[in-house]
């Protein structure tokens, strides 16, 4: 048994390595892009609402807390504490996924989804709005900030949206694990799997902890 | 002597029928698994091929039209990489022999291990069904914008097949450096394992720690086909340029992915046929972790021509021969280790021989092409296709076939025909030189790849390299009449038909469901070949 967690965690650390790489090739991207195109990273940057952002990540961390209870519980024994806490992740995780579904709606009204209906200033102008200059005092045609903004919201959507897929599997987990958990399958013996789902919940924390300042604050100081 | 008899109760009489295959947890019959599919790739992989130098007997296109001769090309190099390549000496004979070589029952996630033989299944479907749908024309690189905007062909089903191809050598990784690290046999220590389980340690890493970069390469060239992205579009802003460093991050490593499981191979029959323990063991373990950790600096030798700046060329030329290093490394020592060896001339120690010339041109090629001044001359013309075929196929296929012929016995408890097994050795090995050296002069003489047309005066080399692939299909086909033969009516081979050290050669052949009936625990040196120890396994 002991070594059979033992590898269950080595492994497990092995899997977040590759998830570190997956999501590793979209940084280097977003960092290439970032540099070549900073003034239009910045406008689209302030353009994103920040209030959404700014909650989800505070409901993400408390899920994390959520979610390290529920292995505390695990480990001493306490079963109904720890459906409870992984209970409460499920919903603290759903509604990281709502408010998304919800700023994803923004974009598209706002005419922000790359593709062919894409026009970086529609909103502004609806609110007849003046346009907000490039930072760096370097002009852009109104052609030229729709391309480069129109780059930033495609990684905008991939980071994102892969994120989000994870989290979807996250919470698919965690379902399972707390209807193990209710059956009373874990105890302080064998409590692998929900500790390995905790290594797997933290990690998608964490790339949500990068994701919003490169997203969300780019020169929002 | 004793004649061996074949063992009653072994793992492939541990249950019968269909299901007592697809749902078996025991990596021997997974191995099993993959050896079949495998083989069927490199089947299909291989009348690609045909097509291929069918078309090149003469210099007019006067076979295929051009796009359908992009096909086969692409075809040809997406299913021997992905699904015969990549997964061949690791997910054969590594999922086979890893447990049993370090005294395991199995390896550490036995579920996971069927899991990845499936989803290897899955990804070889989607690109058989983009075969079947019409085909893909992008080459195997993927390279944007042919695999986005100007391409209408299955890209995306190929593209997703390999994605989830991907998965499975990734979750193959991870279950080797987990069995690896946590399940050795009491006393087994880093030091006393085979050089096979340390090549394929370093071959997990690269697999672990590449894939899942060019998983979010071919991620973000769906997204571009799907959604209309512009990420490695450059009207919309974007880098194809950058869509190349992303693929041959992992690329470059995955040419180690291929070949450093074939190291390991040799370094074990070397030592077997040399009766000698290999000469340098340390030296040769850490080149195989060297190899892995300079595989990964190395990429952008792809790219000299691709407009990258002067001095990220000069790095990585420089970079790229410092691989030579831990390669020069492994065959000097396995030179030394033959040096006074009693050297004997099984089927298995031929392919080493062939691979050790065929190893030798593909390395030495690749200085070649490392250098920044030759490699803009021979950029994407036949002297490249040459030397990565001496790699690949001279050395990893050489390693594969040198592997399979020297552990069938083990793995089916039957030997095969020595005499036909050393005809199609000798076989493949001047089919395989009559196939590429020409090639290698064809690239010097400017004959650029990727085109089903080409000068009159290179038609001679071209008939010659056509010639060659015959003799060399020859040479691939005959093992497998000769292996399926043996599984009914050869020999019995018994535990250990050629008198090897190593744990795997205790145990019965075909080894007991759990591989051991008590777990190991007088571990032996590495390849210890005390003059005792010869005579005591002769006499077996």
């Amino acid at each position: 048994m002991p070594q059979q967690r033992e590898a269950a965690v080595l492994g497990m650390w092995v899997f977040l390595l590759t998830e570190v790489l997956f999501f590793g090739g979209l940084f280097i991207v977003y960092t290439l892009y970032r540099t070549w195109y900073y003034e239009a990273w910045a406008l689209a940057s302030k353009s994103i609402e920040i209030v959404p952002g700014l909650v989800n990540t505070v409901v993400l961390i408390g899920s994390s807390l959520t979610m390290a209870l529920s292995v505390r519980a695990a480990q001493t024994n306490k079963r109904k504490a720890t459906v409870n806490w992984l209970l409460a992740t499920i919903v603290l995780g759903s509604v990281f996924l709502g408010i998304k579904v919800y700023e994803y709606s923004l974009k598209f009204e706002h005419h922000h989804v790359p593709g062919a209906s894409f026009d970086f200033y529609h909103h502004a102008d609806l609110l007849g709005e003046t346009h907000e200059e490039p930072a760096s005092g370097m002009t852009m045609g109104r052609a030229e900030i729709n391309r480069t903004t129109q780059l930033f919201f495609s990684l905008y959507f991939v980071m994102t949206g892969l994120h989000a897929l994870h989290m979807i599997v996250g919470v698919v987990i965690l379902f399972i694990i707390a209807w193990m958990a209710h059956k009373g399958r874990f105890d302080s013996e064998y409590h692998a799997p929900v500790e390995m789902t905790g290594l797997y919940w933290h990690f998608v924390d964490i790339v949500w902890i990068f994701l919003f300042p490169l997203l969300y604050l780019v020169e929002r100081h | 002597m004793e004649t061996p008899v074949y063992p009653a109760h072994n793992y492939l009489s541990n249950g019968h029928g269909l299901k007592s295959w697809l749902l078996t947890k025991d990596h021997k019959r997974i191995a099993v698994l993959y050896l079949i599919s495998i083989s069927i790739f490199f089947l299909l992989g291989g009348l690609f091929a045909v097509g291929i130098r069918l078309e090149l007997t003469t210099p007019d296109g006067d076979l295929f039209q051009p796009d359908t001769y992009n096909k086969f090309f692409t075809l040809h190099g997406v299913i021997m990489v992905f699904f015969f390549l990549i997964p061949s000496v690791p997910a054969v004979i590594g999922n086979f022999l890893i447990p049993p070589m370090i005294g395991a029952k199995d390896l550490a996630f036995p579920r996971i291990n069927l899991l990845s033989w499936y989803l290897y299944v899955v990804g070889g479907l989607f690109t058989l069904f983009a075969i079947v749908a019409g085909g893909v024309d992008t080459g195997w690189t993927f390279y944007t914008p042919y695999s986005s905007a100007s391409s209408s062909t299955n890209v995306t089903a190929t593209a997703l097949g390999v994605f989830i191809a991907g998965f499975s050598s990734i979750l193959t990784g991870l279950n080797f450096i987990v069995t690896i690290h946590r399940m050795r046999a009491p006393g087994l220590h880093w030091f006393k394992l085979p050089l096979f389980i340390w090549a394929h340690y370093a071959t997990s890493l690269i697999q672990v720690l590449g894939t899942p970069v060019v998983a979010i390469t071919i991620v973000m060239i769906f997204v571009e086909r799907a959604f209309g992205f512009g990420i490695f579009d450059p009207q919309r802003g974007g880098d194809p340029v950058l869509m190349q460093h992303l693929f041959w991050f992992y690329s470059h490593p995955a040419v180690y992915i291929m070949i450093l499981p074939a190291l390991g191979v040799i370094s074990e029959i070397v030592s077997t046929f040399s009766r000698k323990r290999i000469f340098g063991y340390s030296f040769v373990a850490f080149s195989s972790l060297a190899i892995a950790v300079f595989g990964f600096i190395v990429w952008a030798h792809h790219m000299f021509v691709a407009g990258i700046t002067t001095y990220a060329a000069m790095v990585f030329s420089f970079l790229s021969f410092s691989v030579a290093i831990p390669s020069a490394v492994k065959v000097f020592n396995w030179a030394a280790t033959m040096h006074r060896g009693s050297l004997s001339f099984e089927t298995p120690m031929l392919y080493v021989y062939g691979f050790f010339g065929l190893f030798l041109i593909g390395g030495l090629t690749g200085l070649f092409l490392a250098t920044l001044g030759t490699d803009i001359h021979l950029h994407d013309t036949y002297f490249v296709v040459a030397h990565f075929h001496y790699i690949m196929v001279g050395g990893a296929i050489m390693g594969y076939l040198g592997g399979l012929h020297f552990w069938w016995p083990k793995m089916f408890g039957r030997m095969y025909s020595e005499f036909w097994s050393r005809i199609s050795a000798i076989l493949v090995f001047v089919g395989f030189n009559l196939t590429f050296f020409p090639q290698f002069v064809l690239g010097y003489m400017g004959m650029p790849r990727r085109y089903h047309m080409y000068p009159d005066e290179f038609q001679v080399l071209n008939v010659l390299s056509s010639a060659g692939a015959s003799v060399l299909g020859i040479g691939y086909i005959l093992p497998v009449l000769y292996f399926a033969y043996s599984l009914k009516k050869g020999e019995v081979a018994g535990n250990n038909p050629w008198g090897a050290s190593g744990l795997e050669w205790r145990t019965q052949s075909p080894p007991l469901t759990e591989n051991f009936v008590e777990v190991p625990t007088d571990i032996p040196e590495a390849y210890e070949y005390t003059p005792q120890v010869i005579r005591e396994a002769k006499l077996v």
